[in-house]
């Protein structure tokens, strides 16, 4: 069966540094780390990923204050996508319009922020808001996005832990190719830094940074690596089917040329090479490449001690005999966006194929003699002699892996 | 507690809840629903934060008591009284 081609037209973002496009792509060239000291409560100074975009810019400040930070990163993204993409809005057809999220958790900011604000008032739950439910609901960031530019097409997230930014714009492609919508909008998105839960397990796990300069604090693949910085952020695609595209007259950032997602079956959070070796081979057999084809590796790794050199493994047993890859890490500079992180990172790769500049992985002083793999961009950016290939990796826990390759679009 | 002084704080909780509107118009006899954007979720909203703000209890039954500002005025001025003279 032929398979209608899916291409990226549009995007929207808010990442720790930058609220655009050129903006985080100048900082992620200049090495600009986002990553700042914010008081995470019960814990203090924590170093975290913050965005620092108007929630003002698409939203009444009634909105803002009925629904989520979530939401209000959604709607950000999500509109100043539909800007990018040239789509005429008002004439569009709203139910033939999606929305699909990836989220790594949705509702513990708001959980504890009701426990906390009931715990004022001796645990009496007459306080507890009737808001939380909406602003809890696994959909609830995509139907604020939803509400907001009134589209009654499908709207809904996709729970995948860390994976979930690629899984936001896989499904989309699914959904366009099966005819389910015309228009996209698609990636994933990140709140967690307004929860203490994620930033006391991660520390619990002994698998939260830090470090006395937080724009050092998230180092993947250092030797001195002490673990995950926490990030908000997001990022929203819009994806159309390439015909529709052209049809438009669209500008197209990159063509969806494969993707897998499989399951490592084997620990709830520690992650397996093998599995990701083979949802990496696997995501490029489904672009029809080879892993020559590949131009640049933009990896998932944390910063985590295990993570950092499952990952390394994986990747030297697939590019092996590829010396011309280039393999970078966002990580370093923004921290961890979970949900938002695959969708979030694969933006800041996608200007390579106009100016063929890798960006590097920053904060690696003393590089871990088991992460050392071949073709690592490190701390400086790097041209590269082709870029026709991006491949993204984004792993998440209870074993969920996932790759999506985005590739040079020629008509 | 006057009936003025117990309008002013009910346009402070209105303030929070709906803090696009423009409150300096508003005419305390008419329906607050047909001088804002109110919903039901809003009034929820104004209930709780008497709640929490000043220790007033507003039972179901009595929402329809916060339709305007003089019904609030009214209705609340006594119970804020009842609980100043408590405490």
């Amino acid at each position: 069966m032929k398979q209608s081609r899916i291409v990226i037209t549009g995007l929207g973002l808010t990442a720790p540094n930058g609220n655009s496009l050129p903006e985080f792509r100048q900082n992620l060239l200049t090495g600009v780390s986002g990553v700042e000291l914010i008081e995470v409560r019960y814990m203090g100074a924590q170093p975290a990923g913050v965005c620092h975009f108007d929630p003002l810019k698409y939203q009444k400040k009634k909105d803002v204050r009925i629904g989520t930070r979530a939401g209000s990163i959604s709607i950000h993204c999500a509109r100043e996508a539909l800007a990018d993409s040239g789509v005429n809005w008002e004439a569009a057809d709203k139910s033939r319009a999606g929305i699909y999220l990836g989220i790594t958790e949705h509702g513990n900011v708001e959980t504890e922020h009701e426990i906390y604000n009931i715990s004022l008032f001796k645990h009496d739950t007459r306080f507890w808001s009737h808001h939380h439910n909406p602003r809890t609901v696994a959909n609830n960031p995509a139907g604020e996005v939803s509400l907001n530019l009134g589209i009654t097409g499908p709207a809904y997230t996709l729970g995948a832990a860390c994976a979930a930014g690629n899984l936001g714009l896989i499904h989309a492609a699914q959904m366009l190719r099966l005819g389910e919508v015309d228009l996209a909008f698609a990636g994933g998105v990140s709140e967690s830094i307004q929860t203490f839960g994620i930033f006391a397990a991660f520390k619990s796990q002994g698998a939260l940074a830090s470090h006395p300069d937080p724009t050092k604090a998230s180092r993947p693949f250092d030797r001195r690596r002490n673990g995950i910085v926490v990030s908000e952020g997001g990022c929203i695609y819009t994806l159309e089917r390439l015909e529709d595209a052209l049809a438009r007259g669209a500008k197209i950032y990159g063509e969806v040329a494969g993707y897998c997602v499989n399951s490592d079956a084997t620990d709830y959070v520690l992650p397996n090479a093998v599995r990701q070796a083979e949802c990496i081979r696997k995501a490029i057999a489904h672009a029809g490449l080879t892993p020559a084809d590949i131009d640049i590796v933009n990896t998932h790794a944390t910063a985590t001690l295990q993570g950092d050199i499952q990952e390394c493994q994986a990747i030297v047993e697939v590019f092996a005999g590829c010396p011309d890859v280039n393999i970078n890490n966002t990580k370093s500079f923004i921290g961890h966006a979970m949900g938002a992180a695959g969708a979030l990172e694969l933006a800041g790769n996608l200007p390579s194929f106009n100016d063929l500049m890798v960006h590097p992985t920053i904060n690696v002083d003393d590089l871990d003699p088991q992460c050392d793999v071949p073709g690592l961009v490190l701390n400086q950016p790097k041209k590269a002699k082709r870029v026709d290939a991006i491949l993204n990796n984004s792993f998440g826990m209870l074993g969920i892996n996932s790759t999506l390759i985005i590739s040079r679009h020629r008509t | 507690m006057t009936k003025d002084e117990c309008k002013k704080l009910v346009v402070d909780i209105i303030a929070d809840i709906a803090p696009d509107e423009d409150l300096s118009h508003l005419k305390p006899e008419v329906r607050l629903r047909d001088q804002l954007q109110l919903d039901s979720m809003d009034f929820l909203d104004i209930v709780m934060e008497l709640r929490k703000r000043h220790g007033i209890e507003v039972p179901e039954a009595d929402y329809i008591q916060l339709a305007s500002l003089d019904s609030c005025a009214d209705y609340l001025t006594p119970k804020f009284n009842a609980l100043a003279a408590k405490t």
